[in-house]
């Protein structure tokens, strides 16, 4: 019988991509070029750790409605990291046509491993 | 109107009943038979006779028929079409006048159509093989409480599958040692664990004791992880009155998803408990346990497509689809046709995937499809080029079979997602790409690796029994 390794102790995590690597600037880009490729809207989110359960994290500015470059996508998501240091960041996309997202992610953890 | 005059006695259904020039209207149930009928029965007749016999008619006569207007309430045989490959079936196609049915009640459209009229000696054999709600029916029909977009919204998921897990063995566990898989399936990263269908409140865990355990584990999980967790508790009751005691108890402890089978308890029980699931702010997760009796035998019976939209319209949130991958029947492009029919709004005729009408289901909310049975993370590249992000996969023996346990079994199964889902939005392959970029994933995940490694040759390759016609030519 092959040897039992215990699980550790569960982690916090963060819903899409979470169970994944820390993404890299390159995996980043892609995802972002994903999201401009469906049609969807950038938008950026903030909290404090503690309030991260709450459908409702701080919005960063508006939307980035019809933005096309991922260089801008991934200057605002930097900018509101140093903005907002100890915070979780995340990046999601509008879809109006669902009237939901198509996609939210961490980019910064506030305890980035 | 008061020409006819009564004549007793037995006449042919298709004088009355077969209508070959009749244009249905936009308003009019549509529905398609496939027949074998007896021999001797010319394809008119049977085609007439299953019209009369699923509407206004009787085998004869009767003075009563005088006292209405016939021409306005019967079913109408309006076209026939041989099965491609076939010498012995054909389709009746057969519209019903919106009358002829209560408002809201999948109840009384099943009883009208797939009643008496199955066991008719005219015919040999009788398969309901597609429905046309017309939007003015879908209209009255609460359908799903939620919705895809809702259980999204409620449950903070996007971009991605759900993942879930059936707790094994289906029988005999105590509620403590319940909760105890269920907590580590959603510590290890599962959205969703679910009661098997046969758990209702047996001798060895009463459905009290079950939901007081598996909520705890729900709740350790969430605030563990920091991710929303739901556990199908299964409300499934031997009456109406048991089945809402449950489902009042579940919302009281906090859940935010209960379950129901839908066939064996029947469709007033479902539509009730999706009426009060909506009132609830509760997600309601579908078992289809009887299905295949319904549904598998390619010359008589209801075909699951037509299962699948008296479902929406009954209500439900999650419904299971089948895999095209596992160890259950469920040919590729039938199952996409039935994917299409929970999800999208409008379906139109399709039949290399077995559709043959046209639906429109107005603003009514989508079903999320659910594949579960015999799923491994080697099949999660294959599951996510088929379904998407808007369905719920669940890996019973592929969580709890894990050789470390549940929570690394869940683990591999969330990373082995995740990766499929980074690959698919990098333009990846993922179907002919599956092997290296699950291994590429494995490398940061030993939970993976080892998952990798218990099920590699496992396959499931029998030739399904009920293909679609058009696979069959």
């Amino acid at each position: 019988m092959s040897e039992t390794i215990a699980y550790p102790a569960t982690q916090r995590r963060g819903e899409t991509f979470s169970y994944l690597p820390a993404m890299t600037p390159d995996r980043l880009r892609k995802q972002i070029a994903y999201m401009i490729a469906q049609g969807w809207n950038p938008a950026i989110e903030h909290t404090e750790p503690e309030k991260s359960f709450s459908s409702f994290w701080y919005l960063w500015k508006l939307p980035f409605f019809g933005e096309r470059s991922i260089e801008k996508i991934l200057a605002e998501l930097e900018a509101c990291h140093r903005a907002n240091p100890g915070q979780h960041v995340r990046l999601l996309a509008y879809d109006n046509y669902s009237q939901s997202q198509g996609t939210a992610f961490i980019v910064y953890r506030a305890d980035q491993r | 109107m008061a020409e006819k005059t009564y004549q007793a006695g037995v006449k042919d259904y298709r004088k009355t009943y077969w209508t070959p020039n009749y244009v249905p209207l936009d308003t009019d149930l549509l529905a398609v038979f496939k027949i074998v009928a007896q021999a001797g029965v010319p394809r008119e007749e049977a085609a007439a006779a299953v019209a009369a016999e699923s509407s206004t008619g009787t085998w004869t006569t009767v003075w009563t028929d005088l006292l209405t207007d016939l021409d306005y309430y019967k079913g109408r045989a309006y076209r026939i079409e041989s099965v491609p490959g076939d010498n012995n079936a054909f389709y009746a196609f057969i519209a019903y006048p919106l009358d002829l049915f209560e408002e809201g009640s999948v109840v009384n459209v099943l009883t009208s159509l797939v009643g008496n009229v199955f066991g008719f000696k005219a015919v040999r054999s009788l398969r309901l093989e597609d429905l046309r709600f017309p939007l003015a029916y879908v209209k009255t029909c609460g359908g799903p409480p939620n919705g895809i977009q809702m259980e999204r919204d409620r449950l903070n998921k996007y971009g991605r599958a759900l993942l879930g897990c059936t707790i094994k063995p289906k029988l005999g566990l105590s509620a403590k040692n319940y909760g105890r898989a269920v907590y580590e399936c959603l510590r290890g990263g599962l959205d969703f664990t679910k009661d098997d269908e046969n758990i209702n409140s047996q001798p060895f865990m009463r459905w009290q004791h079950r939901f007081e355990f598996v909520m705890e584990a729900v709740r350790k999980a969430e605030a563990e992880t920091g991710e929303r967790k739901g556990h199908y508790l299964n409300c499934t009751a031997p009456t109406p009155e048991e089945m809402y005691k449950r489902a009042e108890f579940a919302k009281s402890l906090g859940s935010p998803i209960i379950m129901h089978d839908y066939l064996t308890a029947g469709f007033t029980a479902n539509t009730g408990l999706a009426n009060w699931c909506r009132e609830n702010g509760m997600l309601l997760h579908i078992h289809r346990a009887m299905h295949a009796v319904l549904d598998r035998n390619p010359y008589h019976g209801i075909h699951f497509r037509v299962l699948t939209k008296c479902l929406r319209l009954s209500g439900g949130d999650h419904l299971h689809s089948g895999t095209v991958v596992g160890k259950l029947e469920g040919d590729r492009e039938a199952t996409l046709g039935w994917v299409d029919l929970m999800r999208e709004s409008f379906i139109p005729e399709n039949r290399s995937r077995g559709i043959f009408f046209d639906q429109d289901w107005g603003s009514m909310p989508g079903v999320m499809p659910v594949a579960s049975g015999g799923i491994h993370v080697w099949h999660m590249p294959a599951l996510t080029a088929i379904f998407g992000d808007d369905a719920c996969f669940q890996f019973g023996g592929g969580t709890l079979g894990h050789p470390w346990g549940n929570a690394a079994g869940a683990h591999a199964n969330r990373v082995a997602l995740e990766a499929c889902v980074e690959a698919r939005n990098q333009g990846r392959q993922v179907e002919r790409e599956g092997r290296e970029i699950l291994t590429e994933a494995a490398q940061h995940s030993p939970e993976l690796r080892i998952a990798m490694e218990t099920w590699k040759e496992i396959k499931f390759e029998f030739d399904v029994v009920d293909k679609l016609d058009t696979a069959r030519a």
